[in-house]
């Protein structure tokens, strides 16, 4: 059971309007009017590539970097001119950021004594931070004798010990190695489930962001490509980048200024042009390979118009033909998503 | 039901460790070892001829002339002079590492923040009195501390006559910051430079304000290149002669004045010998005490290698 003293918080929007960030030297601005709504106890996370601009919006939603315009509210309080620590927000960096020279218990209790808590209640709520991420039997250690795991959940327990407006998190599963990512993944999810706190996640890993988030931001180029639920964003892409950025995706030429794409499992295979069901859309594709990847295969297709796609394939069931082979692809437009034709690129 | 047991992680151990290492190992690394003795000799022997030989001579001959016993050091403490120059000695070497201290730290964290080419101005600024001749830069001084030198004409302009800082105590202490500043600098720099900067953002994130920040994090993890770049300072400071000899006078003499005075007009070897003892003494003494704390040569390479 979680102890009394554990974590709490009423939670709390973020509304982040017309913000943007231009770096003298730079070309184009870092972060380009970017408008967003998190809401109260919502798991919201920004994701896209390295210098897509999710890092320096979170940046600047905790005040280490100053806005050149717009504005952040948090519940409708303007804190965009606001000094850090004067935000009352937590912050999660993707190197820990622990302080070397304190224990694990000073480093949790620090942000307590900022705030002038009582004596006895810092210690009791120290402990509960540290139960709360599983670390209550390190408290006297220093940050390097723990494992880098460790050390990011010494980092999570003094970012909501103080029952923060929201937890800001920087890539905080970056520096980790693939094992000790998944799992302290499932912490975080739990924590957010816990704490009720609203969560803002930088990443550029589309797993996390899929399996975390309440919902999900896709930032390129500095802008919002589009804001959704996972699932949202993965069935109904409205940008060519999202749908490429988010899992594996079949672009078809259409008609007009728009390009059809559909989802590698939303693909049949036929072996002849008759056999595609009524209302069905479908396209002539040769098999390139065919690779077993544990739970299905993904069946490589190129496509009559020379583009590359996939379809996957439970294993167990029967593969429909071998690679070289000629195939008609086909699906039905309940399945597929239509989005604007990317200007530069010809022929997607 | 919230899990709070600790899921099993490898704990990466506090230092470095090799414990057993395989023997297929251990034996080329013991061979390459001794191979480095060889290629350590004729430095080590340079270093006994003429370094630890007469060393040894000098404490020896402190015991042993012109008889065997304490007699000189007790002369040391009761000839009335010897003291009070010890004392003044630590007293300068003192306030020389202080001040050397707060004129660095700021310029050692500026070098920190500074862009890649100024820092690299920023460094040849500290590093270019170590390319001067150190009699130069004294002489230097010697003109600016001198009567109606810089130092005493500027203060005439606000109607202060006569500060004439040549052959006094404080005239030696402003001229040793001077030369003793890469001393302190680098050392700090070298310190400075490997705190990461994130922290101060973490701190001000928990509410911690910048000053408070600094205070709590900055600082402390400061410490060991102000241990460092301090006790550098100091013990040098302590056995420095040309600033002393030609900007101080024989009526305010450091250590290193009087050890030269007793070898080259009193022919008092011994006498020397048994103050330089003292000298020694103290430094180690400094030294051990420092060693608990940080490393201040290992600071100095590390600092000269970025440099």
């Amino acid at each position: 059971m979680r102890p009394s003293t554990a974590p709490t918080s009423t939670s709390h929007g973020i509304r982040i309007s017309g913000v943007s960030k231009v770096f003298p030297g730079l070309p184009r601005p870092a972060v380009d009017d970017v408008t967003l709504d998190v809401a109260p106890g919502e798991f919201m996370t920004f994701l896209g590539p390295s210098g897509s601009g999710k890092t320096t919006t979170l940046s600047m939603i905790a005040g280490f970097t100053p806005l050149t315009a717009g504005s952040i509210c948090v519940d409708g309080e303007d804190i965009s001119r606001l000094k850090p620590h004067k935000r009352d927000l937590g912050v999660v960096f993707q190197q820990y950021a622990l302080f070397p020279h304190l224990t694990v218990t000073k480093n949790v209790a620090f942000p307590l004594q900022q705030r002038a808590v009582p004596r006895a209640d810092v210690e009791a709520r120290v402990r509960a931070a540290l139960e709360l991420v599983g670390l209550a039997d390190f408290a006297d250690r220093l940050p390097r004798q723990l494992s880098g795991g460790q050390q990011q959940r010494v980092a999570l327990a003094r970012a909501v010990v103080y029952q923060p407006r929201a937890l800001l998190m920087d890539e905080p599963l970056g520096a980790l190695d693939k094992k000790l990512r998944d799992q302290l993944r499932r912490e975080i999810a739990r924590m957010h489930r816990e704490l009720g706190m609203t969560f803002l996640f930088v990443t550029h890993d589309q797993e996390e962001a899929l399996t975390l988030s309440d919902r999900i931001a896709v930032f390129n180029n500095g802008r919002v490509e589009q804001v959704g639920t996972p699932n949202e964003l993965y069935e109904r892409p409205s940008t060519l980048f999202v749908a490429q950025f988010l899992g594996e995706s079949n672009v078809f030429a259409d008609d007009g200024a728009e390009v059809v794409v559909v989802r590698p499992e939303r693909l049949e295979l036929h072996a002849e042009p008759g056999a595609v069901p009524d209302g069905c859309r479908h396209r002539k594709a040769v098999i390139t390979d065919i690779v077993y990847v544990g739970n299905h295969h993904r069946i490589g297709l190129r496509f009559a118009d020379g583009t590359e796609g996939s379809v996957m394939r439970l294993a167990g069931t029967a593969l429909p033909a071998a690679p070289g082979e000629s195939v008609v692809a086909s699906w039905s437009p309940r399945h597929q998503a239509a989005v604007p034709r990317p200007a530069a690129t010809w022929g997607v | 039901m919230p899990m709070t047991t600790t899921p099993a992680e490898p704990v990466t151990p506090a230092g470095p460790t090799v414990p057993g290492e395989p023997a297929a190992v251990a034996e080329p690394r013991r061979r390459r070892r001794a191979a480095a003795g060889w290629v350590l000799l004729p430095a080590v022997a340079v270093l006994l001829v003429f370094f630890f030989y007469p060393l040894a001579t000098i404490v020896w001959s402190s015991f042993t002339e012109p008889t065997v016993g304490l007699a000189n050091y007790t002369a040391l403490f009761t000839d009335g002079v010897s003291v009070t120059v010890l004392l003044r000695t630590l007293r300068t070497a003192l306030i020389v590492a202080l001040v050397a201290l707060v004129v660095a730290y700021p310029y050692a964290y500026a070098m920190t923040r500074v862009s890649r080419r100024t820092r690299a101005v920023l460094t040849v600024l500290v590093l270019l009195p170590f390319w001067t001749s150190v009699m130069a830069r004294n002489f230097a001084w010697y003109l600016l501390e001198q009567r109606d030198g810089l130092i005493d004409r500027f203060f005439s302009l606000f109607g202060i006559d006569g500060v004439v800082l040549l052959g006094s105590v404080t005239g030696v202490t402003v001229a040793m910051v001077q030369v003793m500043l890469p001393f302190m600098v680098l050392p700090l720099y070298s310190n400075l430079s490997s705190i990461d900067l994130r922290l101060m953002d973490a701190a001000t994130s928990l509410g911690a304000s910048r000053p408070k920040a600094f205070a709590r994090v900055y600082l402390p993890l400061s410490l060991p290149g102000v241990v460092s770049g301090f006790s550098l300072v100091f013990i040098v400071t302590l056995g420095f002669f040309v600033t002393p000899a030609l900007l101080g006078t024989p009526q305010q003499s450091l250590v290193s004045q009087v050890i030269e005075t007793r070898v080259g007009d009193l022919l008092d070897f011994p006498g020397a010998g048994a103050m330089g003892s003292v000298l020694l003494a103290v430094t180690l003494v400094v030294l051990f005490a420092v060693s608990r704390i940080a490393k201040p040569t290992a600071a100095l390479n590390q600092a000269v290698d970025r440099a």
